[in-house]
């Protein structure tokens, strides 16, 4: 129902002028109620149930420092769970996601070690590959008509295994070498890696672009023709089609913004760790697809918010160092990443039900 | 639209990459420092060529793709074998059932001989014998020292993992550290779970297991810093691999903490590391010699019957210590990824 909500007045009209009183049923909804349909609200709810959970249980997360540790770790979630929710939404999605942080990560640090060239070739080069694999996904998914399960399920697997022959064929060794002294490392390490202070804090740089790429996200959905294809495309295809947006497009390009996301993060772990192990990356897709869907995107497509996903990314990272802060038995961590946050997922799914109901 | 616009941009994207790779190359945009250029020309060991009869040996181990620890050992394994005039079969596979089959795999190529890890030693146990019925000669390397002669293995190359994390935490007992922080980097293998309960039972002080996500570096940053900041009574983070060891350093660091870190195994990275004196010490089970000798004792096995460790005893490769007193000695080795 919510599909074709949000995709029929996409493509007819511009967001700004929106219906107003003329349906009986959305006036009697509460100001509320219309808050609580909003896909991120449930989430918000959630991540905050977490927040003071731990606030209360770790004594050491109410520290200025731990939360940037904390937000550090749901940054780089974060960047990535950002286009792999534009792309949730546009009805795709990409298992390559975790695989390809590495690839870039590897193309980078290998292109510039081996030819001796300043580090920031290596970082555009690395850029034009990970956009090129997400145009690969993106036509191939076109082309072929196959489901994005298959065909990045494909790619996923090809890229595990260039990575590390690829690595292991031009390095000798299945990680790379060092770069840190090379030229151009300062700088991109200064874009990519760096850390300022606030205070006594010392905060992430991930964590601004985390929140900058977040807010260009919710503008170009909210207010671009871009945004209205997004969703457009993940509502129904055909009748998108039906009514000139450029489906094909769309499509091959949120993969290559999953591409950039990949780059960026790629990018990140490189100039933090200098040198990269091939076999990193595998299982990641899955968080990030994980933090998209608690954020509020449906797996099916059509509904979601860029938004959702930030708080979606905070509640994983939240509950990873949270359960380390709280010191507990360190047995059960896994057990109670999943309890924490199959039961945030259902606060959302019960604010979102419950909001729609009436 | 979407029509005219799909050609344009297939031909672009590759026709920019190269564009842009060549004006790069050409543009100057080489690096004055560090790179390929400067790195030293090492060569790897070699020790002539044997002159028996040619001879196929499988490797099967138990290892993730793309680590650099088990990729020291396949490469000891590859010099043994250029060695001996052996052609070498190497597989991996992590999940037990898997691995067993490639040790099928192994057996119905008919191999001269078989090297295998027993991580998980009641899952290879069928396999294995089949090998020894079809009169193939089977040995162990790396994990295994428990079961190696009970399955009749000829010979087993490794370290005991809980006499290694003895070894660490007896050694931790001389630097004056009170409280440890084992770091885990996969929850439940059992070859690492037995390094931290080692270290535990010689180590004086207090020792605390962390599990963190090996797979997923800025997480493994993240959650050692969280610990440190949640105890700031530990002073020494004990890692299981060299690269968990250097992001370690880095959460030290970015947790004002005053702990102090000292790993199993080694990298190259690692050994500089020791160079510069921000981690301590490393064990070291020489992965090399594993690889290396598991394929060389098949061979001496074949060509003269003989029995490394006689058949009785296993042959310990770890652990040693690398520690600022002998890193220098390592490290032209190190340097070539092979120690």
């Amino acid at each position: 129902m919510s599909v074709t909500q949000q995709a029929a007045p996409a493509v007819t009209t511009p967001p700004a002028s929106g219906p107003k009183e003329t349906d009986g049923r959305t006036t009697q909804r509460s100001l509320a109620l219309r808050l609580l349909a909003r896909p991120e609200v449930g989430v918000f709810l959630g991540a905050v149930a977490v927040y003071v959970f731990f606030l209360v249980s770790a004594p050491p997360v109410r520290d200025g420092s731990s939360m940037a540790n904390i937000l550090y770790q749901s940054s780089t979630i974060g960047i990535m769970a950002l286009p792999v929710a534009l792309l949730m939404i546009g009805g795709e999605f990409d298992l390559s996601a975790g695989v390809s942080v590495i690839t870039s990560a590897l193309t980078a640090s290998m292109l510039c070690y081996q030819l001796s060239m300043n580090v920031w070739a290596g970082v555009v080069v690395a850029l034009l590959v990970s956009l090129g694999v997400g145009f690969l996904n993106g036509w191939m998914l076109v082309k072929t008509g196959l489901p994005s399960f298959l065909v990045t399920l494909g790619t996923f697997l090809i890229l595990q295994g260039v990575n590390l022959a690829v690595t292991k064929l031009v390095t000798g060794n299945v990680a790379t070498d060092d770069i840190s002294d090379m030229d151009g490392f300062g700088q991109a390490r200064k874009l990519f890696a760096s850390s300022f202070q606030i205070g006594d804090v010392q905060v992430k740089i991930t964590v601004v672009w985390w929140l900058v790429f977040a807010a260009i996200a919710t503008w170009v959905l909210l207010r671009t023709k871009y945004g209205n294809w997004i969703f457009a495309v993940g509502g129904n295809k055909e009748s998108a089609r039906a009514v000139g947006v450029p489906v094909t497009f769309t499509k091959i390009s949120l993969f290559m913004l999953v591409g950039f996301g990949a780059w960026f993060v790629g990018m990140h772990q490189l100039f933090t760790f200098n040198t990269v192990q091939s076999g990193e990356g595998v299982g990641q897709e899955l968080i990030y697809i994980a933090a998209a869907v608690i954020g509020g995107c449906l797996l099916t497509g059509g509904h979601g918010s860029a938004i959702g996903p930030v708080f979606g990314a905070f509640m994983f990272g939240m509950v990873q160092q949270g359960i380390v802060y709280a010191g507990w038995n360190p047995d059960w961590f896994k057990a109670f990443l999943g309890v924490m946050l199959l039961g945030a997922t259902l606060i959302n799914l019960w604010v979102s039900r419950a909001a729609t109901r009436r | 639209m979407n029509r005219t616009s799909l050609p344009r941009s297939r031909r672009l994207v590759p026709a920019a990459a190269v564009a842009a790779a060549a004006a790069l190359t050409l543009a100057g945009c080489s690096s004055s420092s560090g790179g390929k250029k400067s790195a030293e020309e090492a060569d790897n060991a070699s020790a002539g060529k044997a002159s028996t009869p040619r001879m196929t040996i499988a490797l099967v181990t138990h290892a993730p793709s793309g680590d650099t620890f088990w990729d020291t050992i396949r490469k000891g394994a590859e010099a043994a074998a250029a060695k001996d005039n052996v052609k070498l079969i190497y597989s991996n596979d992590e999940t037990a059932g898997d691995q067993a089959n490639l040790v099928q795999n192994a057996i119905d190529q008919k191999v001269d001989g078989i090297a295998v890890t027993l991580a998980k030693p009641d899952a290879l146990k069928d396999v294995v014998a089949k090998a020894e019925q079809a009169g193939i000669p089977v040995v162990g390397l790396n994990a295994g020292l428990g079961v190696w002669k009970e399955q009749g293995l000829l010979s087993f190359f490794g370290q005991d993992e809980a006499v290694s994390g003895q070894a660490l935490g007896t050694k931790l007992n001389g630097t004056g550290a009170k409280h440890t922080l084992c770091v885990i980097q996969a929850q439940g293998d059992v070859n690492l779970e037995e390094r931290c309960a080692g270290v535990k039972k010689t180590f004086g002080g207090k020792t605390d297991i962390l599990y963190v996500n090996g797979t997923d570096m800025p997480s493994v940053k993240s959650t050692i810093t969280a610990k440190l900041k949640q105890d700031s009574s530990i002073d020494e983070v004990v890692t299981l691999g060299a690269p968990v060891a250097l992001t370690a350093v880095q959460a030290v660091s970015e947790s004002s903490s005053k702990a102090k870190v000292a790993t199993f195994d080694l990298n190259k990275d690692l050994v500089s590391a020791i160079q510069k004196g921000s981690i301590q010490f490393a064990v070291d089970q020489q992965p090399y010699l594993q690889g290396y000798l598991a394929v060389d004792s098949l061979w001496l096995y074949k060509t003269n019957g003989n029995f490394s460790g006689g058949g009785e005893q296993p042959v310990l490769t770890g652990p040693a210590f690398v520690d600022k007193s002998n890193v220098e000695a390592v490290a032209t080795f190190a340097a070539k990824g092979t120690r």
